[in-house]
Protein backbone atom coordinates (compact mmCIF):
# COMPACT_ATOMS: atom_id res chain seq x y z
CA UNK A 1 0.00 0.00 0.00
CA UNK A 2 1.38 3.34 -0.97
CA UNK A 3 2.12 5.63 1.93
CA UNK A 4 -0.75 8.06 1.87
CA UNK A 5 0.94 10.68 3.96
CA UNK A 6 4.62 11.25 3.96
CA UNK A 7 6.40 12.01 7.21
CA UNK A 8 6.78 15.59 6.00
CA UNK A 9 3.14 16.17 5.09
CA UNK A 10 1.60 19.23 6.66
CA UNK A 11 -1.68 17.49 7.24
CA UNK A 12 -2.47 14.02 8.52
CA UNK A 13 -5.85 12.28 8.18
CA UNK A 14 -6.89 11.23 11.67
CA UNK A 15 -9.06 8.41 10.32
CA UNK A 16 -6.09 6.97 8.46
CA UNK A 17 -3.90 7.04 11.57
CA UNK A 18 -6.72 5.58 13.67
CA UNK A 19 -7.09 2.82 11.10
CA UNK A 20 -3.41 1.93 11.41
CA UNK A 21 -3.84 1.73 15.18
CA UNK A 22 -7.08 -0.28 14.84
CA UNK A 23 -9.05 2.38 16.71
CA UNK A 24 -12.69 3.03 15.79
CA UNK A 25 -13.70 6.70 15.93
CA UNK A 26 -17.17 8.21 15.85
CA UNK A 27 -17.68 11.19 13.51
CA UNK A 28 -17.68 13.56 16.49
CA UNK A 29 -14.43 12.07 17.87
CA UNK A 30 -12.78 12.18 14.46
CA UNK A 31 -13.69 15.85 14.02
CA UNK A 32 -12.41 16.80 17.50
CA UNK A 33 -9.16 14.79 17.16
CA UNK A 34 -8.52 16.05 13.63
CA UNK A 35 -8.51 19.57 15.03
CA UNK A 36 -6.06 18.60 17.78
CA UNK A 37 -3.82 16.74 15.34
CA UNK A 38 -3.77 19.76 13.03
CA UNK A 39 -2.73 21.96 15.96
CA UNK A 40 0.09 19.61 16.92
CA UNK A 41 1.41 19.47 13.38
CA UNK A 42 1.17 23.22 13.08
CA UNK A 43 3.35 23.50 16.18
CA UNK A 44 5.86 21.05 14.72
CA UNK A 45 5.76 23.18 11.58
CA UNK A 46 6.85 26.16 13.69
CA UNK A 47 9.83 24.16 14.98
CA UNK A 48 10.78 23.26 11.43
CA UNK A 49 11.31 26.94 10.66
CA UNK A 50 14.23 27.11 13.08
CA UNK A 51 17.72 27.11 11.62
CA UNK A 52 19.42 24.03 13.07
CA UNK A 53 22.14 23.70 10.44
CA UNK A 54 24.84 24.15 13.11
CA UNK A 55 23.32 21.68 15.60
CA UNK A 56 24.48 18.09 15.77
CA UNK A 57 21.73 15.51 15.27
CA UNK A 58 20.69 13.87 18.53
CA UNK A 59 19.16 10.44 18.13
CA UNK A 60 19.38 9.33 21.74
CA UNK A 61 18.73 11.10 24.97
CA UNK A 62 21.36 9.40 27.13
CA UNK A 63 25.12 9.40 27.21
CA UNK A 64 25.14 5.65 27.78
CA UNK A 65 26.33 3.20 25.16
CA UNK A 66 26.65 -0.56 24.94
CA UNK A 67 24.48 -1.39 27.97
CA UNK A 68 24.83 -5.09 27.23
CA UNK A 69 23.87 -8.19 29.12
CA UNK A 70 25.69 -11.55 29.16
CA UNK A 71 23.94 -14.35 27.28
CA UNK A 72 22.98 -16.30 30.41
CA UNK A 73 19.39 -17.49 30.84
CA UNK A 74 17.28 -17.15 33.98
CA UNK A 75 13.93 -18.78 34.74
CA UNK A 76 10.85 -17.13 33.22
CA UNK A 77 7.53 -16.18 34.74
CA UNK A 78 5.16 -18.89 35.92
CA UNK A 79 2.70 -19.41 33.12
CA UNK A 80 -0.23 -18.74 35.43
CA UNK A 81 1.19 -15.32 36.19
CA UNK A 82 1.85 -14.72 32.50
CA UNK A 83 -1.73 -15.49 31.55
CA UNK A 84 -3.32 -13.83 34.58
CA UNK A 85 -3.87 -10.54 32.75
CA UNK A 86 -5.16 -12.13 29.57
CA UNK A 87 -8.84 -11.40 28.84
CA UNK A 88 -9.02 -14.97 27.56
CA UNK A 89 -6.58 -17.89 27.74
CA UNK A 90 -6.76 -21.47 26.50
CA UNK A 91 -4.22 -24.32 26.07
CA UNK A 92 -1.66 -22.16 27.88
CA UNK A 93 -2.00 -19.51 25.17
CA UNK A 94 -3.43 -16.03 24.91
CA UNK A 95 -6.66 -16.05 22.92
CA UNK A 96 -7.64 -13.10 20.74
CA UNK A 97 -10.43 -12.59 18.21
CA UNK A 98 -9.46 -14.27 14.96
CA UNK A 99 -7.00 -12.20 12.97
CA UNK A 100 -6.93 -12.74 9.22
CA UNK A 101 -3.82 -14.47 7.94
CA UNK B 1 11.41 -16.27 -20.62
CA UNK B 2 14.35 -15.65 -23.00
CA UNK B 3 13.15 -12.22 -24.09
CA UNK B 4 12.75 -11.17 -20.44
CA UNK B 5 15.27 -10.72 -17.65
CA UNK B 6 14.33 -11.50 -14.05
CA UNK B 7 15.67 -9.64 -11.01
CA UNK B 8 15.29 -11.29 -7.63
CA UNK B 9 16.12 -9.83 -4.25
CA UNK B 10 15.76 -11.55 -0.89
CA UNK B 11 15.10 -10.36 2.64
CA UNK B 12 16.33 -13.23 4.78
CA UNK B 13 15.41 -13.38 8.47
CA UNK B 14 17.66 -15.69 10.46
CA UNK B 15 17.24 -16.65 14.12
CA UNK B 16 20.57 -16.34 15.88
CA UNK B 17 21.90 -19.17 18.02
CA UNK B 18 21.93 -17.43 21.38
CA UNK B 19 20.91 -18.90 24.71
CA UNK B 20 18.72 -15.95 25.66
CA UNK B 21 16.42 -13.56 23.86
CA UNK B 22 17.48 -10.27 22.30
CA UNK B 23 16.18 -7.92 24.97
CA UNK B 24 15.60 -10.10 28.04
CA UNK B 25 17.46 -12.94 29.80
CA UNK B 26 14.87 -15.64 29.17
CA UNK B 27 15.70 -18.69 27.11
CA UNK B 28 15.47 -18.36 23.34
CA UNK B 29 14.48 -21.29 21.07
CA UNK B 30 12.07 -22.84 23.58
CA UNK B 31 10.32 -25.67 21.75
CA UNK B 32 8.24 -27.04 24.63
CA UNK B 33 4.97 -25.81 26.13
CA UNK B 34 3.68 -22.39 25.07
CA UNK B 35 4.35 -19.27 27.12
CA UNK B 36 6.92 -20.80 29.47
CA UNK B 37 9.92 -18.69 28.41
CA UNK B 38 8.46 -15.23 28.73
CA UNK B 39 8.78 -12.15 30.92
CA UNK B 40 7.35 -8.63 31.06
CA UNK B 41 9.81 -7.41 28.41
CA UNK B 42 8.93 -9.89 25.67
CA UNK B 43 5.25 -9.73 26.63
CA UNK B 44 5.42 -6.00 25.99
CA UNK B 45 4.04 -5.07 29.40
CA UNK B 46 4.02 -1.32 30.10
CA UNK B 47 7.19 -0.06 31.73
CA UNK B 48 9.31 -3.12 30.97
CA UNK B 49 12.69 -2.11 29.54
CA UNK B 50 14.81 -3.94 26.94
CA UNK B 51 18.44 -4.81 27.71
CA UNK B 52 20.67 -5.78 24.80
CA UNK B 53 22.10 -9.29 24.48
CA UNK B 54 25.73 -8.64 23.49
CA UNK B 55 26.05 -12.12 21.98
CA UNK B 56 23.45 -11.28 19.31
CA UNK B 57 25.47 -8.22 18.30
CA UNK B 58 28.61 -10.34 18.09
CA UNK B 59 26.93 -12.92 15.82
CA UNK B 60 25.43 -10.36 13.48
CA UNK B 61 28.76 -8.57 13.17
CA UNK B 62 30.51 -11.90 12.50
CA UNK B 63 28.03 -12.58 9.69
CA UNK B 64 28.86 -9.19 8.22
CA UNK B 65 32.57 -9.96 8.47
CA UNK B 66 32.07 -13.28 6.65
CA UNK B 67 30.44 -11.60 3.67
CA UNK B 68 32.73 -8.58 3.62
CA UNK B 69 30.32 -5.97 5.00
CA UNK B 70 31.48 -2.67 6.38
CA UNK B 71 30.79 -2.84 10.14
CA UNK B 72 29.16 0.27 11.52
CA UNK B 73 31.17 1.40 14.53
CA UNK B 74 28.07 3.17 15.79
CA UNK B 75 24.65 1.72 15.19
CA UNK B 76 21.22 2.53 16.61
CA UNK B 77 17.81 0.96 17.08
CA UNK B 78 14.43 2.12 15.86
CA UNK B 79 10.80 1.33 16.55
CA UNK B 80 8.88 -0.10 13.61
CA UNK B 81 5.25 0.61 14.42
CA UNK B 82 2.52 -1.84 13.54
CA UNK B 83 -0.55 -3.24 15.20
CA UNK B 84 -0.91 -7.00 15.28
CA UNK B 85 -1.34 -9.38 18.23
CA UNK B 86 2.07 -11.00 17.65
CA UNK B 87 3.67 -7.77 18.90
CA UNK B 88 1.58 -6.41 21.77
CA UNK B 89 3.72 -3.36 22.49
CA UNK B 90 2.69 -2.27 18.96
CA UNK B 91 6.21 -1.84 17.65
CA UNK B 92 9.08 -4.09 16.75
CA UNK B 93 12.53 -3.01 17.85
CA UNK B 94 14.61 -3.06 14.69
CA UNK B 95 17.28 -1.02 12.94
CA UNK B 96 16.50 1.32 10.09
CA UNK B 97 18.64 4.45 10.14
CA UNK B 98 21.96 2.89 11.17
CA UNK B 99 22.17 -0.92 10.81
CA UNK B 100 25.12 -2.95 12.09
CA UNK B 101 26.47 -4.17 8.74
CA UNK B 102 26.52 -2.34 5.42
CA UNK B 103 27.22 -3.89 2.03
CA UNK B 104 28.95 -7.20 1.42
CA UNK B 105 28.48 -10.04 -1.04
CA UNK B 106 27.98 -13.78 -1.29
CA UNK B 107 29.59 -15.82 -4.08
CA UNK B 108 27.40 -18.42 -5.72
CA UNK B 109 27.93 -20.97 -8.47
CA UNK B 110 25.10 -22.24 -10.65
CA UNK B 111 26.04 -24.84 -13.26
CA UNK B 112 29.70 -23.81 -13.20
CA UNK B 113 28.82 -20.10 -13.58
CA UNK B 114 30.25 -18.13 -10.66
CA UNK B 115 28.35 -14.98 -9.70
CA UNK B 116 28.50 -12.35 -6.98
CA UNK B 117 25.28 -11.49 -5.15
CA UNK B 118 25.57 -8.15 -3.41
CA UNK B 119 24.12 -7.62 0.05
CA UNK B 120 22.67 -4.19 0.87
CA UNK B 121 22.86 -4.47 4.65
CA UNK B 122 22.26 -6.67 7.69
CA UNK B 123 20.29 -5.38 10.64
CA UNK B 124 19.37 -6.71 14.04
CA UNK B 125 15.77 -7.05 15.22
CA UNK B 126 13.50 -9.03 17.51
CA UNK B 127 11.22 -11.87 16.41
CA UNK B 128 7.46 -11.70 16.97
CA UNK B 129 5.25 -14.10 18.95
CA UNK B 130 3.79 -17.14 17.22
CA UNK B 131 0.11 -17.03 16.25
CA UNK B 132 -2.01 -20.09 15.58
CA UNK B 133 -5.17 -19.30 13.68
CA UNK B 134 -8.17 -21.37 14.72
CA UNK B 135 -11.74 -21.46 13.40
CA UNK B 136 -13.07 -18.56 15.46
CA UNK B 137 -10.06 -17.23 17.34
CA UNK B 138 -6.30 -16.96 17.28
CA UNK B 139 -3.92 -18.28 19.97
CA UNK B 140 -0.65 -16.59 20.82
CA UNK B 141 2.53 -18.11 22.23
CA UNK B 142 5.23 -15.64 23.32
CA UNK B 143 8.11 -18.11 23.63
CA UNK B 144 9.42 -16.89 20.27
CA UNK B 145 8.82 -13.21 21.02
CA UNK B 146 12.08 -11.25 21.13
CA UNK B 147 14.22 -14.14 19.85
CA UNK B 148 17.19 -12.47 18.16
CA UNK B 149 16.86 -12.17 14.40
CA UNK B 150 19.15 -10.68 11.86
CA UNK B 151 17.69 -9.56 8.57
CA UNK B 152 19.96 -9.74 5.59
CA UNK B 153 18.75 -7.74 2.57
CA UNK B 154 20.25 -8.46 -0.83
CA UNK B 155 20.39 -6.34 -3.94
CA UNK B 156 18.16 -7.63 -6.80
CA UNK B 157 21.13 -9.52 -8.27
CA UNK B 158 19.68 -12.99 -8.74
CA UNK B 159 18.31 -13.74 -12.20
CA UNK B 160 16.64 -17.12 -11.70
CA UNK B 161 15.06 -19.32 -9.03
CA UNK B 162 18.21 -21.49 -9.21
CA UNK B 163 20.39 -18.50 -8.32
CA UNK B 164 18.11 -17.59 -5.41
CA UNK B 165 18.35 -21.18 -4.19
CA UNK B 166 22.15 -21.20 -4.57
CA UNK B 167 22.37 -17.97 -2.59
CA UNK B 168 20.28 -19.35 0.26
CA UNK B 169 22.25 -22.60 0.37
CA UNK B 170 25.57 -20.74 0.39
CA UNK B 171 24.35 -18.42 3.15
CA UNK B 172 22.98 -21.26 5.24
CA UNK B 173 26.23 -23.20 4.93
CA UNK B 174 28.26 -20.21 6.12
CA UNK B 175 25.97 -19.50 9.07
CA UNK B 176 26.05 -23.12 10.22
CA UNK B 177 29.86 -23.24 9.81
CA UNK B 178 30.34 -20.16 11.95
CA UNK B 179 27.86 -21.33 14.60
CA UNK B 180 25.69 -18.27 14.02
CA UNK B 181 22.45 -20.16 13.41
CA UNK B 182 21.38 -23.77 13.07
CA UNK B 183 19.24 -22.57 10.12
CA UNK B 184 16.65 -25.23 10.91
CA UNK B 185 13.94 -24.49 8.36
CA UNK B 186 11.39 -26.79 9.97
CA UNK B 187 11.66 -24.75 13.17
CA UNK B 188 11.24 -21.52 11.22
CA UNK B 189 14.79 -20.37 11.91
CA UNK B 190 15.10 -18.99 8.36
CA UNK B 191 12.22 -17.05 6.81
CA UNK B 192 12.30 -15.03 3.60
CA UNK B 193 10.46 -12.28 1.84
CA UNK B 194 11.09 -12.66 -1.88
CA UNK B 195 11.08 -9.68 -4.24
CA UNK B 196 10.99 -10.18 -7.98
CA UNK B 197 10.47 -8.27 -11.18
CA UNK B 198 10.93 -8.87 -14.90
CA UNK B 199 11.91 -6.53 -17.71
CA UNK B 200 12.36 -6.94 -21.46
CA UNK B 201 15.83 -8.14 -22.45
CA UNK B 202 18.02 -5.29 -23.58
CA UNK B 203 16.53 -2.75 -21.17
CA UNK B 204 18.11 -1.53 -17.94
CA UNK B 205 15.29 -0.18 -15.83
CA UNK B 206 13.97 -2.70 -13.29
CA UNK B 207 10.37 -3.81 -13.81
CA UNK B 208 7.51 -3.48 -11.32
CA UNK B 209 8.34 -5.33 -8.11
CA UNK B 210 6.18 -7.97 -6.46
CA UNK B 211 6.93 -9.22 -2.99
CA UNK B 212 6.09 -12.73 -1.79
CA UNK B 213 5.88 -12.68 1.99
CA UNK B 214 6.94 -15.13 4.64
CA UNK B 215 8.43 -18.09 2.80
CA UNK B 216 9.97 -20.74 5.03
CA UNK B 217 11.31 -23.48 2.77
CA UNK B 218 13.95 -23.19 0.05
CA UNK B 219 11.97 -25.54 -2.18
CA UNK B 220 8.87 -23.38 -1.69
CA UNK B 221 10.86 -20.28 -2.66
CA UNK B 222 12.08 -21.98 -5.83
CA UNK B 223 8.57 -23.07 -6.79
CA UNK B 224 7.00 -19.72 -5.89
CA UNK B 225 9.58 -17.81 -7.94
CA UNK B 226 9.21 -20.12 -10.93
CA UNK B 227 5.48 -19.48 -10.86
CA UNK B 228 5.72 -15.77 -10.12
CA UNK B 229 8.25 -14.91 -12.85
CA UNK B 230 6.19 -16.80 -15.44
CA UNK B 231 3.08 -14.95 -14.24
CA UNK B 232 4.73 -11.56 -14.58
CA UNK B 233 6.03 -12.35 -18.08
CA UNK B 234 2.58 -13.57 -19.09
CA UNK B 235 0.93 -10.34 -17.91
CA UNK B 236 3.42 -8.23 -19.89
CA UNK B 237 3.19 -10.44 -23.01
CA UNK B 238 -0.56 -10.16 -23.08
CA UNK B 239 -0.25 -6.39 -23.01
CA UNK B 240 -1.20 -6.03 -19.33
CA UNK B 241 0.32 -3.85 -16.62
CA UNK B 242 1.90 -5.10 -13.41
CA UNK B 243 1.13 -3.33 -10.16
CA UNK B 244 3.51 -3.24 -7.23
CA UNK B 245 1.93 -5.56 -4.69
CA UNK B 246 2.44 -8.05 -1.91
CA UNK B 247 1.51 -11.62 -2.66
CA UNK B 248 1.49 -14.88 -0.78
CA UNK B 249 2.41 -18.38 -1.94
CA UNK B 250 -0.32 -21.02 -1.78
CA UNK B 251 1.80 -24.15 -1.62
CA UNK B 252 -1.05 -26.59 -2.21
CA UNK B 253 -2.45 -24.79 -5.25
CA UNK B 254 1.06 -23.91 -6.46
CA UNK B 255 0.17 -20.26 -7.15
CA UNK B 256 0.91 -16.81 -5.73
CA UNK B 257 -2.10 -14.71 -4.79
CA UNK B 258 -2.40 -11.00 -4.03
CA UNK B 259 -2.82 -10.30 -0.33
CA UNK B 260 -5.78 -8.18 0.65
CA UNK B 261 -4.54 -4.66 1.25
CA UNK B 262 -5.73 -4.76 4.88
CA UNK B 263 -3.47 -7.70 5.62
CA UNK B 264 -0.30 -5.77 4.97
CA UNK B 265 -1.39 -2.17 5.34
CA UNK B 266 1.69 -0.66 6.87
CA UNK B 267 3.10 2.71 7.36
CA UNK B 268 5.69 1.86 9.93
CA UNK B 269 6.65 5.40 10.88
CA UNK B 270 10.00 4.37 12.25
CA UNK B 271 11.41 6.49 15.01
CA UNK B 272 14.48 6.12 17.26
CA UNK B 273 14.13 3.63 20.13
CA UNK B 274 14.68 5.73 23.25
CA UNK B 275 15.20 2.77 25.62
CA UNK B 276 18.30 1.33 23.95
CA UNK B 277 21.59 3.21 23.89
CA UNK B 278 23.59 3.04 20.66
CA UNK B 279 25.92 0.13 19.97
CA UNK B 280 29.43 1.49 19.71
CA UNK B 281 32.18 -0.86 18.56
CA UNK B 282 35.91 -0.29 18.38
CA UNK B 283 38.15 -1.72 15.70
CA UNK B 284 39.91 -4.03 18.18
CA UNK B 285 36.63 -5.72 19.18
CA UNK B 286 35.64 -6.18 15.56
CA UNK B 287 39.07 -7.66 14.75
CA UNK B 288 38.83 -10.04 17.71
CA UNK B 289 35.48 -11.26 16.39
CA UNK B 290 36.94 -11.64 12.91
CA UNK B 291 39.63 -13.89 14.38
CA UNK B 292 36.91 -16.24 15.66
CA UNK B 293 35.57 -16.93 12.16
CA UNK B 294 36.12 -20.43 10.78
CA UNK B 295 37.53 -21.12 7.35
CA UNK B 296 34.60 -20.54 4.99
CA UNK B 297 33.16 -23.50 3.06
CA UNK B 298 34.22 -22.24 -0.39
CA UNK B 299 37.79 -21.63 0.81
CA UNK B 300 37.90 -25.05 2.44
CA UNK B 301 36.69 -26.75 -0.75
CA UNK B 302 39.42 -25.12 -2.81
CA UNK B 303 42.03 -26.12 -0.24
CA UNK B 304 40.87 -29.75 -0.06
CA UNK B 305 41.16 -30.07 -3.85
CA UNK B 306 44.63 -28.53 -3.77
CA UNK B 307 46.06 -30.19 -0.64
CA UNK B 308 44.54 -33.66 -0.82
CA UNK B 309 44.12 -34.06 -4.58
CA UNK B 310 40.48 -35.04 -4.20
CA UNK B 311 37.83 -34.89 -6.92
CA UNK B 312 35.27 -32.10 -6.65
CA UNK B 313 32.50 -34.54 -5.80
CA UNK B 314 34.37 -35.87 -2.73
CA UNK B 315 35.15 -32.36 -1.56
CA UNK B 316 31.49 -31.37 -1.82
CA UNK B 317 30.42 -34.27 0.38
CA UNK B 318 33.24 -33.87 2.90
CA UNK B 319 32.81 -30.13 3.43
CA UNK B 320 29.01 -30.10 3.62
CA UNK B 321 29.41 -30.59 7.36
CA UNK B 322 32.19 -28.86 9.23
CA UNK B 323 32.67 -31.67 11.75
CA UNK B 324 32.89 -34.22 8.96
CA UNK B 325 35.46 -32.07 7.16
CA UNK B 326 37.50 -31.87 10.37
CA UNK B 327 37.34 -35.63 10.83
CA UNK B 328 38.47 -36.22 7.25
CA UNK B 329 41.30 -33.77 7.57
CA UNK B 330 42.57 -35.21 10.85
CA UNK B 331 42.58 -38.73 9.32
CA UNK B 332 44.09 -37.61 6.02
CA UNK B 333 46.99 -35.93 7.80
CA UNK B 334 47.89 -39.27 9.40
CA UNK B 335 47.45 -41.31 6.25
CA UNK B 336 49.44 -41.86 3.07
CA UNK B 337 46.25 -42.54 1.14
CA UNK B 338 43.97 -39.48 1.19
CA UNK B 339 41.60 -40.80 -1.48
CA UNK B 340 41.04 -43.95 0.61
CA UNK B 341 40.31 -41.79 3.66
CA UNK B 342 37.78 -39.85 1.59
CA UNK B 343 36.19 -43.10 0.35
CA UNK B 344 35.88 -44.47 3.89
CA UNK B 345 34.43 -41.24 5.27
CA UNK B 346 31.93 -40.82 2.42
CA UNK B 347 31.12 -44.53 2.34
CA UNK B 348 31.27 -46.54 5.55
CA UNK B 349 31.32 -43.67 8.01
CA UNK B 350 28.37 -41.75 6.54
CA UNK B 351 26.45 -45.00 6.07
CA UNK B 352 26.98 -46.04 9.69
CA UNK B 353 26.05 -42.57 10.97
CA UNK B 354 22.98 -42.43 8.74
CA UNK B 355 21.76 -45.88 9.77
CA UNK B 356 21.77 -44.93 13.41
CA UNK B 357 20.80 -41.30 12.96
CA UNK B 358 24.02 -40.15 14.62
CA UNK B 359 26.27 -37.17 14.16
CA UNK B 360 30.00 -37.41 13.68
CA UNK B 361 30.51 -36.46 17.33
CA UNK B 362 28.77 -39.70 18.35
CA UNK B 363 31.12 -41.99 16.39
CA UNK B 364 33.62 -43.83 18.58
CA UNK B 365 36.15 -44.29 15.79
CA UNK B 366 38.95 -41.72 15.87
CA UNK B 367 40.57 -40.20 12.77
CA UNK B 368 43.82 -41.86 13.86
CA UNK B 369 42.14 -45.30 14.00
CA UNK B 370 40.65 -44.84 10.52
CA UNK B 371 44.07 -43.91 9.13
CA UNK B 372 45.58 -47.00 10.81
CA UNK B 373 42.82 -49.21 9.41
CA UNK B 374 43.52 -47.95 5.89
CA UNK B 375 47.23 -48.63 6.42
CA UNK B 376 46.40 -52.26 7.33
CA UNK B 377 44.42 -52.64 4.09
CA UNK B 378 47.16 -51.02 2.01
CA UNK B 379 49.76 -53.33 3.58
CA UNK B 380 47.49 -56.27 2.67
CA UNK B 381 47.38 -57.32 6.32
CA UNK B 382 43.58 -57.48 6.00
CA UNK B 383 41.28 -57.59 3.03
CA UNK B 384 38.33 -55.30 2.37
CA UNK B 385 35.53 -57.42 3.89
CA UNK B 386 37.63 -57.87 7.05
CA UNK B 387 38.38 -54.13 7.11
CA UNK B 388 34.66 -53.34 7.01
CA UNK B 389 34.12 -55.70 9.94
CA UNK B 390 36.89 -53.97 11.89
CA UNK B 391 35.42 -50.58 10.99
CA UNK B 392 32.07 -51.57 12.46
CA UNK B 393 33.73 -52.52 15.75
CA UNK B 394 35.73 -49.28 15.82
CA UNK B 395 32.61 -47.27 14.99
CA UNK B 396 30.62 -48.76 17.84
CA UNK B 397 33.26 -49.31 20.50
CA UNK B 398 36.35 -47.43 19.45
CA UNK B 399 39.82 -48.91 19.94
CA UNK B 400 42.87 -49.75 17.90
CA UNK B 401 42.37 -51.51 14.54
CA UNK B 402 45.42 -53.79 14.90
CA UNK B 403 44.07 -55.04 18.24
CA UNK B 404 40.64 -55.70 16.73
CA UNK B 405 42.22 -57.60 13.82
CA UNK B 406 44.13 -59.75 16.28
CA UNK B 407 41.20 -60.31 18.62
CA UNK B 408 38.87 -61.37 15.79
CA UNK B 409 41.54 -63.31 13.93
CA UNK B 410 40.95 -61.34 10.77
CA UNK B 411 44.51 -61.05 9.54
CA UNK B 412 44.74 -62.01 5.93
CA UNK B 413 46.35 -65.34 5.20
CA UNK B 414 49.24 -64.64 2.85
CA UNK B 415 51.16 -67.76 3.76
CA UNK B 416 51.81 -69.62 0.48
CA UNK B 417 51.48 -73.06 1.99
CA UNK B 418 48.11 -72.36 3.58
CA UNK B 419 46.73 -70.74 0.43
CA UNK B 420 47.99 -73.66 -1.72
CA UNK B 421 46.10 -75.98 0.60
CA UNK B 422 42.84 -74.00 0.24
CA UNK B 423 43.34 -73.86 -3.56
CA UNK B 424 43.78 -77.63 -3.82
CA UNK B 425 40.66 -78.26 -1.76
CA UNK B 426 38.66 -75.77 -3.86
CA UNK B 427 39.71 -77.45 -7.12
CA UNK B 428 39.04 -80.93 -5.77
CA UNK B 429 35.55 -79.99 -4.64
CA UNK B 430 34.67 -78.25 -7.93
CA UNK B 431 36.14 -80.42 -10.70
CA UNK B 432 33.57 -79.27 -13.25
CA UNK B 433 34.35 -75.57 -12.80
CA UNK B 434 38.06 -76.34 -12.85
CA UNK B 435 37.61 -78.12 -16.19
CA UNK B 436 35.74 -75.11 -17.58
CA UNK B 437 38.64 -72.85 -16.66
CA UNK B 438 41.08 -75.21 -18.29
CA UNK B 439 38.81 -75.14 -21.36
CA UNK B 440 39.35 -71.35 -21.56
CA UNK B 441 36.48 -69.94 -19.47
CA UNK B 442 38.43 -67.23 -17.61
CA UNK B 443 35.49 -66.21 -15.40
CA UNK B 444 35.40 -69.66 -13.81
CA UNK B 445 38.46 -68.59 -11.83
CA UNK B 446 36.44 -66.04 -9.89
CA UNK B 447 34.15 -68.77 -8.61
CA UNK B 448 37.13 -70.77 -7.40
CA UNK B 449 38.66 -67.70 -5.71
CA UNK B 450 35.33 -67.32 -3.94
CA UNK B 451 35.58 -70.91 -2.75
CA UNK B 452 39.08 -70.31 -1.39
CA UNK B 453 37.79 -67.23 0.49
CA UNK B 454 34.99 -69.35 1.89
CA UNK B 455 37.33 -72.12 3.02
CA UNK B 456 39.64 -69.56 4.64
CA UNK B 457 36.64 -67.89 6.31
CA UNK B 458 37.36 -64.70 4.39
CA UNK B 459 40.95 -64.38 5.44
CA UNK B 460 42.84 -65.46 2.33
CA UNK B 461 44.54 -62.77 0.32
CA UNK B 462 42.39 -62.90 -2.87
CA UNK B 463 45.26 -61.98 -5.21
CA UNK B 464 47.48 -64.71 -3.83
CA UNK B 465 44.55 -67.14 -4.00
CA UNK B 466 44.01 -66.36 -7.69
CA UNK B 467 47.73 -66.84 -8.40
CA UNK B 468 47.79 -70.18 -6.57
CA UNK B 469 44.72 -71.42 -8.43
CA UNK B 470 46.17 -70.46 -11.83
CA UNK B 471 49.42 -72.23 -11.02
CA UNK B 472 47.64 -75.41 -9.99
CA UNK B 473 45.08 -75.44 -12.85
CA UNK B 474 47.76 -74.90 -15.51
CA UNK B 475 50.23 -77.25 -13.87
ZN1 LIG C 1 11.32 -11.87 28.05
Amino acid sequence: MAMRFSENADRMDVRYVAGLARIALSDAEAARLQGQLDDILAFVGELKKLDVSGVEVTDVATEAQNAWRADVPIAGLEREATLANAPLARHGQFVVPKVIE
Amino acid sequence: MNDFIASIGLEVHVQLKTRTKLFCAFPAHEEGDPNVAVCPVCLGLPGAMPVMNGEAIRQTVKTGLMIGSRIALRSTFDRKNYFYPDMPKNFQISQQAAPLCLGGAVEIDVGGQPKTIRVNHIHQEEDAAKITHLENSSEIDFNRASTPLMELVTEPDMASPDEAMAFLIALKEMLIYAGISDCNLELGQVRCDVNSSVRPAGTDLLGVKCEIKNMNTFKGIHRALTYELARQVEVLRSGGMLVQETRRWDDEAGVTLPMRSKEYAHDYRYFPEPDLPPVVLDAATVEAWRAELPELPAVKRARFIRDYGLPEYDVGVLTADQALAEFFEAAAQQSKNCKAVSNWVMGELLRALGEQGLGIADAKITPRALAALIALVDAKTINMPAAKEVFQVLFEKGGDPAAVVKEKGLAQVSDAGAIDGFAERAIAANEKVAAEFRGGKETALMFLVGQVMKLSRGKANPQLAAEALRRKLRG
